[in-house]
């Protein structure tokens, strides 16, 4: 509990000296730039070439920390790697291997040495883009969750050597989060016979989604990256999923899904394009369900914050804060729920698909 | 806000691959190890309980036999108690009635004995008095032989005296 207000003493302090800055930042230059939430928040649920630490000072003064990343390109056959720090900071033209490349909100476009660019009547850049395979924020972020994933697990392997005994430290913490996984989901839903097989990639989709939500809440650095709120994410998780369920669909499930057994033939016309178009938009509903469920709360989040650079005023912030506080309680449960609702409905799809007997 | 709908390639590609990796390392090095540890701690758990139900089941097995044990124990032990108080009454009464019989021998015997005495004592009186008498007689005859009168009645007179019992 102690520990607790400490921390919640240091975020509020965190808080309250943003707020000041703002406050004061806002009123100087109150002419010049209207603050633009959307633009705020829409960086920050997307992905970026640059890792951005922390902003102070203002106007010409103003600093900025931030980690260029590792940019890598696939032009013509080509590779190309160069940091992010190469692209000019006013010119946004960066020169590797003879090619030049112009960079313009998160989008890398070919271009020329002098950096032309060509717009269509929308003012959309139409030039060519290359392959764009760099080591964005997510990926970083990503792999901290993955390093730390690795890390927490192994020693909890490792304290189970030497026998059976009384769980303790860490083990102790996630042994009953694993059973739980083991037991009440995949158990339940695939059967202890066929369980086991499964159980490997439903307790690492169960941690990695739990983790990268919970590392997602964190609001400072190396924390707040979006990643299971990227669609790219929670695809290939979708993908993974869907192509565990179906490669190991038994003859039974092709069967029911593919000629509808026990129905007259005029249902049957209707129901098969029914079940074939449903292997699909199960693992979609996977997909938009973690994507959309933890974008929004990025955004709930965000926009708490931002209520105090739009009205203005520091004295909304306590109001500001009690809902930010109320919103990260609820994200932290809905971390948890949204990598449990995944791993339940995986195994489900999966345990629907490889049950033997006939229905 | 296309980028929201719009997958990255990149990522796709990196999430991909590291996940693929992530699952790899997790099932070699903490999800085999672990299941196989809480399953082997499952079995053991069960057996260890199987095998306390096992033993509560001896205990009370032994309970009830030792019980059997003391049962019989205090039977036998009331049974020889018993005997043994009947015993000590049968000795007590033979001794008892030995003993009357013995006392009433050595009554008798003294009672044969006093009345040999008794009858000893007589004859020895009788002798004594027979001697009194002729000494009497003697005394008289050799004092008194004036009077015949007088020594008739003299003589009837110790004749009155001496009395034979």
């Amino acid at each position: 509990m102690k520990k607790f207000l400490c921390v919640l003493v240091v975020l509020s302090s965190i808080f309250c000296s943003a707020i000041y800055a703002s406050d004061t930042h806002s009123k100087t230059e109150e002419n010049e730039e209207a603050f633009d939430p959307t633009e705020l928040i829409m960086h920050h649920i997307s992905d970026s070439h640059v890792w951005h630490v922390v902003s102070w000072g203002e106007g010409e003064n103003e600093k900025h920390i931030e980690i260029p990343l590792p940019i890598i390109l696939i032009n013509d056959g080509t590779f190309h790697f160069f940091l992010y720090s190469e692209f000019d900071h006013d010119t946004h033209i960066a020169e590797s291997k003879g090619s030049y490349f112009f960079y313009h909100h998160g989008k890398i476009y070919n271009t020329d040495k002098h950096g032309n660019v060509e717009y269509d009547s929308d003012h959309h850049i139409i030039n060519s883009k290359p392959l764009d395979f760099s080591l964005k924020r997510n990926v970083w972020s990503m792999w901290i969750s993955i390093v730390i994933m690795i890390w927490v697990f192994t020693s909890v392997a490792k304290a189970y050597k030497g026998g059976p005994a009384k769980p303790k430290g860490a083990q102790s913490l996630f042994e009953p989060i694993i059973q739980f996984v083991n037991e009440d989901i995949i158990t339940e839903q695939i059967g202890a016979e066929k369980g086991p097989k499964f159980a490997p990639y439903l307790l690492t989709v169960f941690f990695f989604i739990w983790f990268n939500n919970i590392l997602g809440l964190v609001p400072f650095f190396p924390g707040g990256s979006n990643f299971t709120g990227n669609i790219s994410v929670t695809m290939v998780l979708a993908l993974i999923t869907f192509f565990i369920t179906n490669i190991n669909g038994s003859k039974s499930y092709w069967k029911h899904t593919l000629t509808a057994p026990g129905v007259p033939f005029f249902v049957k016309v209707l129901l098969v394009p029914v079940e074939i178009i449903g292997l699909f938009t199960k693992p979609f509903a996977l997909m938009i369900r973690l994507l959309a469920n933890i974008t929004a709360g990025h955004i709930i989040i965000l926009s708490l914050v931002s209520l105090i650079f739009i009205l203005k005023t520091i004295y909304i912030s306590p109001v500001s804060i009690l809902l930010t506080l109320v919103m990260f309680v609820l994200e932290l449960l809905v971390a948890a729920l949204q990598a449990y609702i995944f791993t339940l409905l995986s195994a489900l799809f999966i345990g629907m698909a490889v049950e033997d007997h006939e229905h | 806000m296309d980028f929201l709908l719009t997958p990255d390639p990149g990522l796709v590609f990196w999430t991909t691959i590291s996940f693929a990796i992530l699952a790899f390392i997790l099932k070699k090095f903490a999800w085999g190890p672990i299941l196989h540890a809480l399953n082997l701690r499952n079995e053991t758990i069960e057996q260890s309980l199987k095998a306390a139900e096992r033993a509560k089941v001896e205990v009370e097995q032994l309970a009830i036999t030792r019980q059997e044990m003391m049962d019989d124990a205090k039977n036998e032990r009331d049974d020889l108690l018993k005997e043994t108080r009947e015993l000590k009454d049968k000795i007590l009464a033979e001794a008892r009635s030995g003993a009357n019989s013995e006392a009433d021998k050595i009554i008798e015997s003294a009672r044969k004995q006093i009345e040999a005495e008794k009858s000893a004592a007589i004859k020895e009186l009788k002798k004594q008095v027979a001697e009194l008498s002729v000494d009497i007689a003697s005394l008289l005859i050799e004092t008194e032989l004036k009077d015949d009168n007088k020594q008739k009645a003299i003589i009837d007179k110790y004749l009155d005296n001496v009395n034979f019992n």
